[in-house]
């Protein structure tokens, strides 16, 4: 990451809206607050607005850092700054924190207005279709009519997909990197794993841990480090740790022998400490329940006719979370509808999480891509 | 002999106009190794077509991304599964046939996901190609522009083998031309005086 072209110091900001938002579920909202970040400068035709989407873990501040926090750098800070692929000197770019999150956004952490305690378990299951009925308000609050592009990698690539097709005349790119059209039954099955390492845990109290003033930190440090399995590939497991043993010997003991477990117990330890627990049981239930052909009797390019927007979509050789295969569905199903769309399939070697990476060949497509986009 | 050979653009546009020859306007075209896309964006604006290319080298998928070319970066030595059933007018496979090595696969996949296709490839018995051979080297010449240890090119064939191919395959031949290094259209023994075959090829009805 160089520092010559970073955005430099952010801030959050917060938008509140005060309509009520009925969700997917039927539950209404009475109204809602999202904390964003927004880098560069909105044109005065307003025709260079990106809108970058957060995946599982993710959250609005994709860039730059904030002041005296040298280290809290944006997740997406290698891809988004001037000069950088999606170029702050040409583009306005938005990343916000999704409906249900933890990062300050409208969530389980807020409280309820109906009884003055954290929402917790109370809180209603959000889906995708909801974050970017969110995110709409968010763009009509900015003066964003339409986006040049929405962007998203994994969970946010299904994100920019919906967009599509839910605002057909609002966004004129969709960049889905790492994505797929909806889970397999192997992805839900993770995602049970991972809900019920937090639903079993001790601490939940049925995801009203807060009152108690404990937090179901083994559970969800269990969700992420098999979460973590999935992100990586076998071979990159490989080239890491191997075998290799972190104390040199056997235990002979459950302690940690070799080093992929003391790295998978890190980054569960990490995680587990900041991350709140019914969000991710929320989110991976956004992730199950997302699955834009169901209306459609299953047919995806049906789904997507009403997509008006040019697609670029891009997997990674090594992904088996959402495979180079289930980026061809989408490809596929938009090809049948004649729509205009481009694949890469980068050979890059970090399995799903390669979207957060700065492969150069990976870098390259979205640079020439967002190159061509006219604002 | 003094032969005019055509540079790098003019042999592209020559190849572009024989292959536009046979793709009636505002079609729907497949173009199978498209390159970096220019044969797809020539056909775009000399024909109106709706295309789609297909690569499998990183480098020519970056330049068609530049090239606003709508281009999939798959592998088609696996054929063509995902595309549907005569869901293009023409599939076009311009100059990369011999670098596949399942041929008759591909052929019949082209034929599958499109009404017609057309393909061009070089003529292994062209007389310059044999005269190399015979001088004892593998021919080097702008249709066979590589060196026999860093060629693409998987499959070495002439006109008269790929018009016994279609033939067992049932692949009815609808058109076919064939041109000297020159660029000029050549009517007597093609097998012998053509350096580039065209061929626009379909299903054999009944």
């Amino acid at each position: 990451m160089s520092e010559e072209n970073s955005i430099g110091i952010v801030t959050p900001q917060r938008f509140c809206s005060s309509a009520p938002i009925r969700l997917k579920s039927g539950v209404t909202l009475p109204g809602f607050e999202l904390v964003y970040e927004t880098y560069g400068t909105l044109n005065p035709s307003r025709s260079n607005a990106v809108l970058v989407c957060h995946a599982l873990s993710g959250n609005h501040h994709l860039a730059g850092v904030y002041a005296g926090k040298p280290d809290d750098i944006g997740w997406w800070d290698n891809l988004i700054g001037p000069g950088k692929p999606l170029d702050t000197r040409r583009f306005f770019v938005v990343g916000v924190n999704n409906l249900g999150g933890c990062y300050g956004s409208t969530g389980p952490l807020s409280i309820n207005p109906e009884n003055g305690k954290r929402y917790g378990a109370d809180f209603p299951i959000v889906m995708i279709e909801d974050w970017v009925l969110a995110q709409a308000r968010l763009a009509d609050y900015l003066g964003i009519e339409t986006w040049a592009a929405v962007i998203g990698g994994s969970l946010g690539g299904m994100q920019a997909i919906e967009w599509a097709m839910r605002f057909p005349d609002r966004l004129r790119h969709v960049m889905a990197i790492a994505s797929a059209p909806k889970l397999s039954a192997q992805n839900i099955a993770f995602n049970e794993v991972a809900r019920q390492a937090i639903l079993s845990d001790p601490n939940f109290h049925g995801g009203h841990y807060a009152e108690y003033g404990v937090v179901p930190s083994s559970g969800l440090r269990l969700a992420r480090m098999i979460g973590h399995i999935t992100y990586l590939s076998d071979s990159q497991m490989g080239d890491k740790f191997g075998r290799q043993l972190h104390r040199g010997e056997y235990q002979f003991s459950y302690d940690v022998d070799f080093k992929v477990e003391s790295y998978l117990r890190h980054q569960g330890n990490k995680f587990s400490a900041f991350f709140d627990a019914n969000t991710y049981l929320i989110t991976t239930k956004a992730l199950d329940y997302f699955d834009p052909a169901f209306d459609f009797g299953g047919d995806l390019s049906v789904a997507l006719a009403r997509a008006k927007a040019d697609f670029l979509i891009v997997s990674f050789t090594t992904d088996w979370r959402f495979s180079p295969t289930r980026s061809r569905e989408i490809v596929f199903a938009l090809m049948k509808n004649r729509q205009r769309v481009s694949y890469a399939n980068i050979d890059c070697d970090s399995g799903h999480d390669s979207f957060l990476l700065d492969d150069p060949r990976y870098h390259a497509i979205l640079r020439a891509y967002l190159e061509n986009i006219g604002i | 002999m003094n032969i005019h050979r055509l540079s790098k653009l003019e042999r592209e546009r020559f190849d572009f106009a024989v292959i536009a020859g046979w793709i009636p306007a505002g079609e729907r075209v497949l173009d199978l190794g498209c390159g970096d896309g220019h044969l797809l964006r020539y056909l775009s604006e000399t024909k109106g077509i709706q295309g789609y290319g297909v690569e499998i080298s990183p480098q020519s998928v970056l330049e068609c991304v530049r090239n606003g070319i709508n281009v999939l970066q798959i592998d088609i030595e696996g054929g063509l599964s995902g595309f549907e059933d005569r869901s293009f007018d023409h599939v076009i496979i311009s100059q990369a046939l011999q670098a596949i090595h399942a041929t008759e696969r591909i052929l019949g996949e082209m034929l599958r996901v499109a009404d017609e296709a057309v393909v061009s490839f070089p003529n292994f018995a062209y007389r310059a190609n044999r005269e190399a051979v015979a001088e004892g080297h593998m021919p080097v010449s702008p249709d066979l522009p590589y060196a026999w240890y860093d060629t693409p090119n998987v499959r070495f064939f002439t006109i008269v083998d790929f018009e016994a191919l279609c033939d067992r395959l049932g692949i009815e031949i609808r058109g076919k031309l064939a041109f000297d290094e020159t660029g000029q259209r050549v009517a007597d023994d093609p097998n012998l005086n053509g350096s580039l075959a065209f061929y626009r090829l379909g299903r054999k009805s009944g």
